[in-house]
């Protein structure tokens, strides 16, 4: 290039336009690092409201735990995402416990087309902060439900809250939402 | 334009003529005018779809469009306005003007600029096809969720959102390149002597914007990549029955988002001074605290971005930390208000179509930063959240900070661009039915959010149609009066009286040393600064 002759010695770009393209590069990485940070984060602090993924075992949760000098009142909700022809609905729309006892409760489904179909239920506690509070022993959202055509079931759930849940907290709730399983295999 | 093909002939006569030279142009300044050519037609293209929004809103009830429609519009709006209007517009003033005010020959990278402008049109093309694909019967229309995107929505689209995606992905490499040559620009051209703390401002604001860029745009990229692939290859990035969480797709896209704003508004605020202190006759007051303003700016602008979703269910921690941090930006940004004020202070005003935009623009953009505080508020967010208030909020930053920043630059370096002075008279014109119809149509938006109604609706209740019947004509008056802008500018680039190197009486720079229009080829002798 005619011009280039005419300047002061040429600048070189090169490295520095190698660092530059390094840190757009990192910081597309970092979207995608986001996507595991975001959900150990979430489940660690009990932002969103995610409960523990993972089941704990019954001797994880001794008798001697419960504090009986406290009561909770835990409510559950369910809803339907589009495109699941289901009914679903808590058996006990809210019961009282002590933090540390162990309970049951139970979920009613019902399948109301004429095709056998798979869910996913999702769940969600609010407030937040009592989401990591909340472990389950069973629960049917750990696997994709399949329900035969008119098919009806009782579905269990469960679950302990821990006996040091904060003493702000004096009621809860679980919510699930039921999807159309994204993968049916 | 053809002021620029004169200064052809006496340097590089072998330079391809016609269609092919813009095609094949890798100088700076050729480049710079087809940035700013392309921002002003898509400004007009991204104002026409805003006007069809402006009419359906004109009266309560379903008039002229479907809901459909209506939404493809308020989206593509926003899209084109940021990434094809205002983003171009900055970046064509930083072709221009960076290496005229550092005394560098041309951009670090000249090729790669070239092919950085090329990317737009295609991404422009890209974006608004899916508009005339439906009319033939091929798919719903364009990308119909707003400009955010949100998941799940976004998932759920039609094939707009696939069209939207890549449009985005081109926009970014285009955007990132160019980045990247204005950091090597700034960073290894500039005059002997000048240290970055006596780099003009101009140049401080699109250093800080240009990393902004590199640092957020990436991430923009990746979240709508998942997009993608959530929706044609099952993942479930987003999907909540599969693990993901749709309000991930909120973070990964303020990330970006919120940084955006002041990528659009830092080469403004650097252009400014510039402006106050050329028409003030004055040097520019706290030169060296408005680089550092900037600076926190970027910096904050990187670690707030939630507040654009207080009402997301986010725990009180972090509700704090959004509104507080959000809140301090307003400290570097008063600092900035205080120095142009300072610039101005005693000094020996005249009142010129640039000076005139400046000061609109200080008065406007006050505005925009105060009703920012209200919203940054938690407790007041709750209800101004995804109402009218937020959209006169950012349209008093993005119109009234961005476009008609852009129009201060415009107009107070045109006549160094063309070699010829625009029209006074139409200029003040302009200004004036801009400003009056400006506040016209967002000042009842204000009352509007505050009454409760919700954006992006085609429709709203009885109480709030005298406002919006305002709303819509002081729109279409804004709109129409852009028309005498865009044929200033033409008659300017035809002919004109002829303009004097320093154009102006007060300026200062190197870039005023040079011929009005420039020459071709620029500054291949660099200049060199005095110490002190």
């Amino acid at each position: 290039m005619r011009e280039a002759a005419l300047n002061p010695p040429p600048h070189r770009h090169g490295r520095l336009v190698i660092r530059l393209l390094l840190v757009a590069a990192a910081f597309f990485a970092f979207g995608f690092a986001l996507v595991p940070l975001y959900d150990t984060l979430c489940r660690a602090v009990g932002f969103n409201g995610k409960t523990l993924k993972d089941a704990i075992q019954a001797k994880d949760v001794p008798p001697s735990a419960v504090n009986y000098a406290r009561n909770l009142g835990v409510q559950f909700t369910s809803t339907l995402m589009p495109g699941l022809p289901w009914e679903i609905r808590p058996l006990e729309p809210s019961i009282e416990l002590h933090p540390g006892e162990l309970r049951t409760t139970r979920f009613l489904v019902r399948n109301l087309s004429d095709q056998t179909i798979v869910g996913q239920a999702v769940p969600s506690v609010s407030p937040t902060v009592a989401a990591r509070h909340f472990r389950k022993l069973d629960c049917f959202c750990f696997k994709q439900q399949t329900l035969a055509p008119g098919e009806s079931r009782e579905m269990a759930l469960t679950f302990v809250v821990d006996g040091d849940i904060g003493e702000e907290i004096s009621e809860l709730t679980l919510a699930y939402a039921f999807f159309p399983a994204p993968n049916p295999n | 334009m053809n002021t620029a093909s004169h200064a052809l002939d006496h340097h590089d006569g072998h330079h391809p003529a016609g269609l092919l030279r813009w095609l094949t142009t890798t100088n700076h300044k050729d480049i710079g005018t087809m940035y700013l050519t392309f921002s002003l037609l898509m400004f007009f293209v991204g104002g026409a779809m805003i006007l069809g929004v402006r009419a359906e809103l004109f009266q309560p009830g379903l008039q002229l469009m479907k809901p459909e429609f209506f939404n493809q519009l308020i989206g593509v709006h926003a899209l084109v306005m940021i990434f094809a209007a205002l983003m171009p517009a900055a970046t064509g003033f930083a072709n221009w003007m960076i290496p005229l005010m550092i005394g560098a020959p041309d951009m670090a990278l000249p090729r790669l600029n070239n092919w950085g402008f090329w990317l737009l049109p295609p991404a422009a093309l890209l974006l608004t096809m899916p508009f005339f694909l439906a009319l033939f019967g091929i798919g719903d229309g364009a990308v119909a969720t707003g400009w955010t995107l949100y998941a799940p929505l976004s998932v759920q689209g039609g094939i707009g959102v696939d069209f939207a995606i890549f449009s985005i992905h081109i926009l970014g490499i285009s955007s990132i390149m160019g980045s990247i040559n204005i950091i090597a620009t700034i960073l290894n051209m500039r005059a002997p002597g000048m240290t970055l703390m006596k780099m003009p401002l101009f140049c401080w604001g699109w250093l800080v914007t240009a990393v902004l860029l590199i640092i957020t745009l990436p991430v923009l990229a990746g979240g709508v990549t998942m997009l993608l692939t959530d929706r044609h290859f099952d993942t479930h990035f987003f999907n909540a029955a599969g693990g993901g969480d749709p309000i991930l797709f909120q973070h990964l896209f303020w990330f970006f988002g919120h940084p955006e704003v002041y990528i659009l508004l830092l080469p403004v605020w650097g252009l400014m001074p510039h402006v106050l202190s050329t028409f003030t006759r004055k040097p520019i007051y706290g030169h060296t605290a408005q680089v550092w303003s900037f600076i926190a700016i970027g910096v904050l602008g990187l670690i707030v971005w939630a507040h654009h979703f207080l009402t997301s269910g986010l725990p009180v921690p972090a509700l704090l930390y959004f509104m507080y941090s959000t809140m301090s930006i307003s400290l570097p940004l008063a600092v900035l208000f205080f120095c142009w004020i300072a610039t101005m202070w005693r000094g020996a005003m005249s009142f010129e179509t640039p000076m005139l935009f400046a000061l609109g623009f200080i008065v406007l953009f006050g505005i925009a930063g105060l009703t920012g505080l209200v919203l940054a508020d938690v407790a007041a967010d709750a209800q101004y959240h995804h109402s009218y208030f937020v959209v006169a909020h950012f349209h008093y930053a993005l119109f009234a900070g961005g476009i008609m920043g852009v129009m201060t630059g415009v107009y107070y370096w045109l006549p160094k661009w063309t070699g010829h002075m625009y029209s006074e008279k139409l200029g003040k014109l302009h200004f004036w039915l801009t400003v009056i119809s400006f506040n016209f149509t967002f000042m009842p938006q204000f009352f509007l959010g505050l009454a409760g109604m919700p954006r992006r609706i085609p429709d709203y209740a009885l109480q709030f149609a005298e406002f919006n019947a305002i709303s819509t004509v002081g729109a279409f008056a804004l709109g129409l009066s852009q028309l005498i802008f865009a044929y200033n500018v033409w008659r300017c680039v035809k002919g004109g009286d002829k303009a004097t190197d320093r154009v102006w009486e007060g300026t200062e720079g190197l870039e005023w040393e040079l011929s009005s229009p420039p020459p071709h080829h620029s500054w291949e002798t660099q200049p060199v600064i005095k110490a002190g």
